[in-house]
């Protein structure tokens, strides 16, 4: 174990070399700019070590640090990882180096303000996944709002404070029920210590009355539908810095938490209401699919479609209560949840890598309609075929991260019920279509007007994001196995734990 | 009873307070308009003094001095300190305001210290008639200050109007003590406390005092449905003194609540907790509502006081040692943002230009960044978001809410608190989304950018660390 506390180094070093950067002012912006890559690929090297110095063969939580912080409400400063978390931190952190380089040029208007932005963003976001103190957990998944809500509604686009308040204010209502169904357990228990709620006996009533108070909040997040209408447009007006980080790592806090609270806080609801959970993942995989296929904006397109995937992972962390009720399956139901959790992390990259291709060609044309484009391969080959690729990844193509997950997930529906698989494997034929037709339109055929004739193929800056978010795709789409084995432990221990019921 | 001079220790801030007051009313008679500064540092060191006599004096036990009628104790000693630092802090933001406005007279600082009095003697009351004194007191002072600018008719109406609802309020109060008297024969609150516990009093007559006492705090504390004065009041009198209504009074009613209804009536609780909870389930829903619709900033903050003076209730009603302090918590840190929020709109006015609408924000980060983000962490806080004092304040009085099993009243608070982000967000976004609209400097002096720079990253610096006024409080009640 280390010694000295590394976790604690990766939330703060980026907030306070925001906050550095936020002095320095837009008058050096270079220096500013650079300051910003420096402290987020350091973050980035501090992460490291959680990954190789993480024990995978158990399921406690590691690199602990446990201090009071308020005493009067036994409020603590108690952070630790384990194979669950573990993985999204290491994602943040790699993500946030590609976000900041992706603003080197684009963003002119007070630079240092939004790399700032970006990197108190990037603590605060390793502060919710790596938070066992359930109040330092809703402080940081609370404070993430106001930094993302400054970068839409100063960087976005012209329908910008509609998106950002939109988004603000569906994110805070969706959360403060959860505060209080955290209040509730704190007098329950005596303190807010997370693990310390997985073991607090609820009866049933209670139970579900938590689990729809988290169910709001970690819907809203993830989105689930029917409350997903603030994403698109969040996506839509965010500058692609924004939506990248929405996508790839905000989305993920949702699911994160469906694994960190809903399910072992309240495991006898979760599998009375597991076939909400299904239904409406169904629906995203299914619908929302559909409606990914009529959009006009590339932008919207690919927050459908980060919604139909985000459907999987719901549906993968709540498929397990069937497997469990099926005499038929034998075992695996590891599978849904780690299916799950792979699918997160790929879409991680994935959906990242998608918003900064059509920021790549937004920075040129300025225009996020798919009929403003056509035959982009003629004058950016070298682009055209990273788009073609991550398209591919998004369409599940097997040897891409993105076919992992869902066929992991897919498997394990099977062992629940045929007719579920069936409708999630749909997801591959309706995921196909829309986003190889975008791509069929926008980078293929004749080169469509002038606008798209003069385009520049990208430069070594954008080389750089993609290749190393395409090597990132197929590393995790050739050789999982390493990512589902630091998580196997702690899965199955949530699996062993969720089994049991908690009604006194 | 003997005159025992040792008695006068635990009084001494309110007596240094009441004679510098008086020093400083006569020395600046002889004072020429220029020499007004003079009148201004005075009461600035009195109520620097007063802090810290009351530090001073305080810790250790509990002591009730004059036959009951005064009390000293940890309460005390955090909210005479806390009221003086507020007070210290409007007095500063309004110098230049008053000076703009050919209102710098040492009367606005000798009526200001009057009232801190008031509040004072409120927060220190150990019987019905001490309370009722520093009530009258603080309220009178304040009646006059709305009225400060005498060439201002709005300013006059509002005091008017402040006076008369005000005074109606004064009678319902006098006549639940009344009522309570009869019933229980004592006027100190350990009297009406032992009375109670003795089960010697007859049940309808004090339930009947108490709705009344009830409605008399409700119209201090500015609670629906007795709020009606509080919008055209903030409105009407001058911004400087609008920053001075809303922020330390709200101390003082908190102590004036726990006196008389935790040390008092702590044993009807359950009867005035239900008042309570109607009270704030009303001031919650109107004045977060109605904030929405106001184009006035000033407006907007008095809807926003009556939904935060909500908040405070939820504490309050819980009945308990944590209720207490987690309200204390609150109204201390509510009036910190008040006082800074004001202080901001105070900077954006200048000579011959009152910045009380809502569009003056407009790019103001653009006119002054750092202002601005000020202004966002004290906006922030009063929607309660984390990591800031907002956030905390919430959560302990939801806490002591919920342990009361009170859910169900956490739960409407929380949705409240949500349509309440939206007119503090509708700020930061005129701020920051918007073009200015008034590309004129902010000008304000060292003092003043220092003053609020403290106070807008005490908003942050609380909500890092809450824990150490949290366990004040908590010690305070206990």
């Amino acid at each position: 174990m280390f010694e000295w506390p590394l976790l604690s180094f990766v939330i703060w070093l980026p907030i306070v070399g925001g906050f550095m950067v936020l002095a320095s002012g837009d008058k050096a912006a270079d220096a500013s700019r650079w300051t910003a890559l420096g402290v987020s690929i350091l973050t980035f090297l501090m992460s490291l070590p959680l990954w190789f110095a993480y024990d995978a063969s158990t399921a406690e939580m590691q690199f602990v640090e446990r201090v009071a912080w308020i005493p009067a409400f036994n409020i603590e400063y108690y952070l630790g990882v384990d194979g669950i978390s573990m993985p999204l931190i290491i994602l943040t952190t790699f993500i946030t180096i590609f976000v900041i380089v992706a603003g080197w040029e684009v963003i002119q208007h007070k630079p240092s303000v939004y790399m700032a932005s970006f990197l108190i963003m990037e603590g605060i976001m390793v502060g919710v996944f790596s938070a066992l103190d359930a109040m330092l957990f809703y402080v940081f998944w609370e404070a993430m709002l106001i930094p993302m809500f400054l970068i839409i509604g100063i960087w976005g686009g012209p329908n910008r404070v509609y998106a950002t308040i939109k988004f603000f204010l569906y994110t805070f209502f969706g959360s403060v029920f959860m505060l209080v169904a955290l209040v509730y357990m704190f007098l329950q228990s005596g303190s807010f210590d997370i693990l310390g709620f997985h073991t607090l006996k609820l009866g049933l009533t209670e139970q579900i009355l938590i689990f729809l108070a988290f169910l709001l909040a970690f819907a809203v997040k993830v989105p689930m539908f029917p409350v997903h209408t603030w994403l698109p447009d969040a996506h839509v007006e965010a500058p692609t810095g924004g939506s990248v980080i929405l996508a790839a790592i905000m989305l993920k806090i949702g699911g994160y938490g469906f694994l960190r609270f809903s399910l072992p806080i309240t495991p006898d609801a979760s599998a009375h209401l597991d076939w909400l959970i299904i239904l409406l993942s169904l629906i995203a995989v299914v619908y929302i699919g559909f409606v990914a296929l009529i959009q006009q904006d590339m932008k919207k397109l690919i927050a459908y479609s980060s919604i139909a995937h985000m459907g999987f992972v719901t549906l993968g962390f709540f498929i397990v209560f069937l497997i469990a009720n099926n005499p038929d399956a034998n075992g695996g139901a590891a599978l849904g949840v780690q299916g799950g959790m792979v699918q997160m992390i790929s879409h991680g990259f994935i959906s990242a890598a998608m918003f900064l291709c059509v920021g790549v060609l937004y920075d040129r044309v300025h225009s996020r309609e798919i009929s403003a484009y056509g035959g982009v391969i003629n004058t950016m080959p070298v682009f055209g075929a990273f788009m073609v690729f991550f398209a591919m990844a998004n369409a599940g193509l097997p040897g891409t991260s993105g076919f992992v997950g869902e066929f992991m997930v897919i498997l394990a529906s099977f062992r629940a019920d045929f007719w579920y698989a069936l409708l999630a494997a749909t997801t591959l034929i309706i995921g196909a279509a829309y986003t190889l037709w975008m791509v069929k339109r926008v980078v293929f055929g004749q080169v469509a007007n002038d606008n798209v004739a003069a385009l520049q193929d990208i430069n070594n800056r954008e080389l750089f994001i993609l290749t190393s978010l395409a090597l990132a795709v197929l590393i995790l789409g050739l050789w999982p196995a390493p990512l589902v084995e630091v998580m196997d432990a702690s899965v199955h221990n949530l699996l062993q734990h969720i089994a049991i019921t908690k009604i006194p | 009873m003997t005159f025992d001079p040792m008695h006068l220790i635990p009084v001494a801030p309110e007596l240094f307070l009441l004679t510098a007051a008086c020093a400083i009313l006569v020395i600046d008679l002889f004072l020429k308009d220029e020499q007004r500064e003079a009148t201004y540092i005075l009461a600035q060191i009195a109520l620097i003094g007063t802090a810290s006599l009351a530090l001073l004096v305080g810790g250790g036990e509990r002591q009730v001095v004059f036959s009951g009628s005064v009390i000293r104790d940890g309460m005390t000693d955090l909210l005479k300190a806390s009221i003086c630092v507020i007070a210290f802090g409007a007095f500063l933001y309004a110098k230049e305001y008053l000076k703009d406005r050919n209102l710098f007279k040492g009367e606005f600082y000798t009526l200001g210290m009057f009232a801190v009095i008031g509040m004072l003697i409120m927060v220190s009351a150990g019987d019905f008639l001490t309370v009722y004194l520093g009530l009258e007191l603080l309220s009178l002072s304040l009646y006059a200050l709305v009225a400060f600018d005498r060439e201002s008719g709005r300013g006059s109406e509002a005091a008017m109007k402040y006076f008369v609802l005000g005074a109606i309020a004064s009678g319902m109060l006098l006549y639940g003590i009344s009522m309570i008297y009869g019933a229980t024969g004592s006027i100190s609150f350990a009297g009406i406390a032992e009375a109670i516990a003795n089960d010697a009093v007859n049940n309808t007559i004090m339930v009947f005092g108490t709705v009344f006492v009830v409605i008399g705090l409700a119209f201090k504390f500015g609670a629906v449905p007795f709020h009606m004065w509080a919008p055209d009041v903030y409105d009407g009198a001058p911004t400087a003194v609008t920053m001075i209504i809303a922020s330390a009074p709200k101390i003082a009613a908190v102590a004036m609540a726990i006196r008389i209804l935790g040390e008092g009536l702590g044993g009807i609780n359950a009867d005035w907790q239900g008042m309570l909870v109607i009270l704030a389930v009303l001031s919650m829903a109107l004045g977060n509502v109605v904030a929405i619709a106001q184009s006035n900033i000033k407006r907007m903050l008095a809807y926003s006081t009556i939904s935060h003076v909500g908040f405070i209730f939820l504490g309050l009603l819980a009945g308990s040692q944590s209720g207490y302090a987690s309200a204390m918590f609150y109204a201390i840190t509510y009036a910190l943002t008040a006082l800074g929020a004001f202080g901001i709109i105070i900077l954006l006015s200048r000579k011959g230009f009152e910045a009380d609408r809502l569009d003056d924000f407009r790019g103001l980060n653009q006119r002054s960044p750092w202002f601005a983000a000020m202004m966002l962490l004290l906006m922030f806080s009063m929607a309660g978001v984390p990591p800031t004092v907002g956030f905390f304040a919430k959560l302990f009085v939801l806490e002591a809410a919920i342990r009361v099993d009170l859910t169900w009243l956490a739960i409407v608070a929380v949705f409240f608190s949500v349509i309440g982000a939206f007119y503090y967000l509708r700020i930061v976004k005129l701020m920051y989304f918007d073009k200015p609209a008034d590309s004129a400097p902010l000008q304000a002096g060292m003092d003043t950018q220092i003053a609020l720079s403290v106070n807008g990253l005490a908003m942050l610096a609380l909500g890092i660390y809450p824990a150490g006024l949290m366990a004040w409080c908590v010690a305070a009640v206990a």
